[in-house]
């Protein structure tokens, strides 16, 4: 029975070829540019570190003046080096990791090569295990190194593949801003998306070309970058110099493997609050955050307005068009009254003639979806042309490619529904009296 | 033609007339918004900075290797000589014109901002402005218009460290700012207090427009800028240089050679390390560009489905109703009645569409509002979109209406 209305549709829908091809078209456009926006939201809303990130947690204090104080008001969106430092050294979390994002110039001792700035991150050991940053060789510097300020560099794999072609270079020597650092690991290729660590530099294809110890960037004053937030009379301290300690300007991040521990965590950063009141540091009341990676994010608001902005154009879109194929639909199927009236006085039920409509509108969802796909496919290419920083993203994935068959399909049966229903109810008595 | 008898035909076709006043509603609502933002983004795209002649600009960010540290006074005094000796080289150059040390220029998006008080020591300050830095040559440069009081002169000119906490002692501000602090006028000999300081700084002149160089959103923020004359060394500089005119490209090929013989420790980046203005404006603008021109052609696709759904349903509509044609013209109607009739049908319908349209379109806006801080919308983009749909709708007729006004009196005498 399938096939045959298969193919009764197929004659139905090559009658009128301009009806179809206006039809197919519509529901190609409303899916290709919903499914475009849609991919590009999927995207940019993604987990940086899937299987990881429930883990993550970013903890926030308020160190800040009693000058400007509301209630309720967020504490600021990173630390200070004193607070960072002490919470670091407390060692209450599984993992721990305090971090500031800069630039360095690297001297390459080839002379081919003129200097050239990387960019750089400054962080304490623990980053890397905490993150799950995985090495093409080589391993991280321990915690004691750090502390030592060893002049020890790990490389991403592009800078490795720039400098050392790509051999393995732990060991090797790497000048930058005068100094010399030992190599001692190569990450593969590994960049979250979005840069969730520290969205100061950068929401999305931002990578980091070499990571070292924090406190040896202490120590040599390397150039910072990001945001610093100062009160009172803090200095923001640019170029060699470091913001006082009214700033925040660190990023601390923690890995709790349990919500009880996530729970203790939080605790513990109110004490904090309180030792450090009590001690004098700070004025206000303990003012502590505590969110996972995906609801720092979300209060991050990181997802472009604009992205949202289209989504909701294109869902706009959409509907507009699948109204189209509604009335459009409705047109043809009452046109072929007479025909369906003939058919149910040779016995068809209605339920066969519904069968028979929804089918003939299933096919021009199938067929305005492939073209869908195609625009899609070509809606993307057209987003990955364009300068944003997160345009390199924007590929359809297996997912969004099954979600844009199933869209188109729903869309159209539902789209046939009406038009359908209403055929089905023609009598076929009076149908074939008028005619 | 009395309306009645469209009223009664179109009770017969509930369904399709829904739909198509439907459609022609939610198109009205999505296009007078698309349209708002595209107004919206185009007027701040085509927004002057206040710097005239501005495509003559461009901006030199470059960083020493090696530079002595800005903490201990040899170190400051060491880097600002490095500093003016950049100057001198710039401006010796055969096609600039002039050129200044500046900390930011508009829409670098990266640039100072600070907060501006009436009072010492003030808990909270009147209005946050940007700060702009630069010497006696900035404002020619810049080429700002200046509209009361006078320019900064070589003797004003102080040098010290980024960090430096000391507030500068004079300044020129812009005239949004002058109004808001000074709203009786004459602000020129003025004292105002940065950052909650306790040392006045003296307002020595008013610019009657600079643009922010920070991302400010449509923030008063945009246009509240002061200058400050005080050439800022750190390890890394930037310089704003105006090139004579015609002679842009030519400036910006002879800059890096310039810097590299009198200093060779250095590093120029090579994409971004000599920027023209119309670039970083260009840069700036991208995403506005991008959003207008998007929506432009998600309008203009909207509104041809519109159209061509209005086509397919009406033919339709026309096919059906031959015989009543028919019976009409044998009854003694022009084929002008027939084409009037199927016109004021669609225009009862993209009526009923528009008016509903209407209240969609400004519940739209009210979403936008809440979700993403959009302005509210005049009402004449309503009316531009009505008017809009309502021609769209009269277009779209217009072809099915005459096949039907060409439909034969005879036809009604004819079984089908």
């Amino acid at each position: 029975m399938f096939t045959y209305y298969l193919d009764l549709a197929l004659r139905s829908l090559r009658r009128n070829k301009a009806l179809t091809a206006l039809m197919v078209l519509a529901i190609a456009l409303g899916i290709g540019a919903s499914m475009t926006t849609l991919t590009v939201l999927h995207v940019l809303s993604g987990d940086p570190l899937p299987g990881k990130s429930a883990q993550l947690y970013y903890p926030q204090v308020d160190p800040q003046d009693i000058k400007g104080m509301l209630p309720n008001k967020e504490p600021p969106d990173q630390v200070t080096l004193i607070d960072g430092l002490n919470l670091l050294h407390a060692g209450r979390a599984d993992h721990q990791a305090l971090m500031s994002g800069g630039s360095v110039p690297v001297q390459p001792e080839q002379s081919s090569l003129d200097p050239f700035y990387v960019e750089a991150r400054y962080t304490t050991a623990d980053f890397f295990a905490m993150f799950d940053a995985p090495f093409l060789y080589g391993h991280n510097w321990t915690d004691a190194e750090g502390e030592a300020k060893a002049r020890e560099v790990v490389i991403a794999k592009s800078l490795n593949d720039k400098l050392f072609a790509g051999a393995n270079s732990v060991g090797r020597t790497l000048r930058m801003a005068g100094t010399s650092f030992r190599v001692v690991g190569v990450l593969d290729s590994w960049q979250p998306n979005p840069h969730f660590y520290d969205l100061n530099t950068g929401s999305y294809a931002y990578g980091e070309q070499v990571f070292l110890p924090l406190q040896t960037m202490l120590e040599l004053r390397l150039d910072r970058n990001g945001s610093t937030d100062c009160w009172g009379n803090g200095g923001g301290g640019v170029g060699s110099i470091l913001p006082s300690d009214s700033c925040v300007w660190l990023q601390f991040w923690t890995q709790l493997d349990s919500p009880a521990k996530a729970a203790a965590y939080k605790e513990f950063l109110v004490h904090y609050s309180q030792d450090q009141k009590a001690l004098g540091r700070f004025q206000r009341a303990p003012n502590v955050r505590l969110r996972s990676v995906m609801q720092w994010l979300d209060y991050q608001m990181v997802v472009p307005d604009d992205v949202r902005l289209q989504n909701g154009l294109a869902f706009g879109f959409l509907l507009v068009c699948l109204v189209n194929t509604v009335g459009l639909m409705l047109a043809k199927f009452m046109r072929r009254a007479a025909e369906l009236g003939v058919r149910r006085a040779l016995g068809a039920s209605r339920r066969a003639l519904f069968a028979q409509l929804l089918i003939e509108s299933g096919v021009v969802g199938l067929v305005g979806g492939i073209g869908g796909l195609l625009l899609a496919m070509f809606g993307l290419w057209l987003v990955r042309q364009r300068p944003s920083d997160y345009a390199v993203l924007a590929h359809l994935d297996l997912s969004m490619l099954f979600t844009t068959f199933v869209l188109a399909v729903c869309a159209t049966l539902l789209a046939g529904l009406l038009p359908a229903w209403r055929a089905c109810q023609i009598a076929p008595a009076l149908q074939l009296k008028s005619n | 033609m009395t309306v009645h008898p469209i009223i009664a035909a179109l009770r017969r076709h509930k369904a399709g007339v829904v739909l198509i006043a439907l459609q022609i509603a939610l198109t009205l609502a999505i296009v007078c918004n698309a349209i708002f933002i595209i107004g919206q983004r185009i007027e701040r795209v085509n927004q002057p900075t206040g710097m005239h002649e501005e495509n003559d600009l461009f901006l030199i960010t470059q960083q020493w290797v090696g530079a002595p540290s800005a903490d201990d006074p040899a170190g400051v005094e060491k880097l600002d000589s490095m500093q003016q000796a950049d100057l001198a080289a710039l401006r010796n150059l055969p096609d600039v014109v002039s050129a200044a040390p500046i900390r930011s220029l508009p829409l670098l998006h990266s640039g100072s901002v600070g907060g501006i008080g009436l009072k010492p020591l003030q808990q909270k300050d009147t209005i946050d402005s940007n700060f702009y830095y630069g010497d006696e040559q900035a404002l020619p440069t810049l080429g700002l218009q200046l509209i009361a009081g006078r320019a900064f002169t070589s003797a004003d000119i102080q040098h010290k460290p980024m960090r430096d906490q000391s507030e500068p002692v004079l300044a020129i501000i812009t005239q949004p700012i002058a109004d808001k602090l000074f709203p009786q006028g004459n602000a020129v000999g003025k004292v105002i207090y940065l950052d909650s300081s306790s040392t006045p700084t003296t307002i020595v002149g008013v610019v009657a427009r600079l643009q922010s160089a920070v991302d400010t959103a449509g923030s008063s923020l945009t246009w509240y800028s002061a200058l400050f004359p005080v050439r800022q060394d750190a390890n890394f500089s930037r310089t704003v240089v105006r090139a004579k005119p015609g002679r842009l490209e030519a400036a910006m090929l002879a800059v890096r050679p310039a810097l590299y013989t009198v200093n060779p420790m250095r590093v120029i980046d090579e994409e971004h390390g000599v920027r023209s203005f119309a670039d970083i404006r260009a840069d700036a603008y991208r995403a506005d560009l991008g959003m207008a021109i998007l929506m432009s052609v998600v309008c203009l696709i909207l509104l041809s489905i519109t159209a061509a759904g209005i086509v397919g349903l009406t033919s339709f509509w026309v096919g059906q109703r031959q015989r009543q044609i028919g019976v009409r013209r044998t009854l003694g109607a022009r084929k002008i009645d027939i084409l009037h009739y199927f016109q004021l049908e669609n225009l009862l319908i993209a009526g009923i569409g528009a008016a509903i349209g209407i209240l969609l379109a400004l519940g739209l806006n009210l979403w936008l509002i809440i979700h993403f801080e959009m302005d509210r919308m005049p009402v004449i983009y309503v009316l531009i979109g009505v008017l809009a749909v309502l021609v769209l709708g009269q277009a779209a007729v217009f072809v099915p209406a005459r096949r039907a006004s060409n439909v034969p009196p005879v036809v009604a005498t004819r079984a089908v």
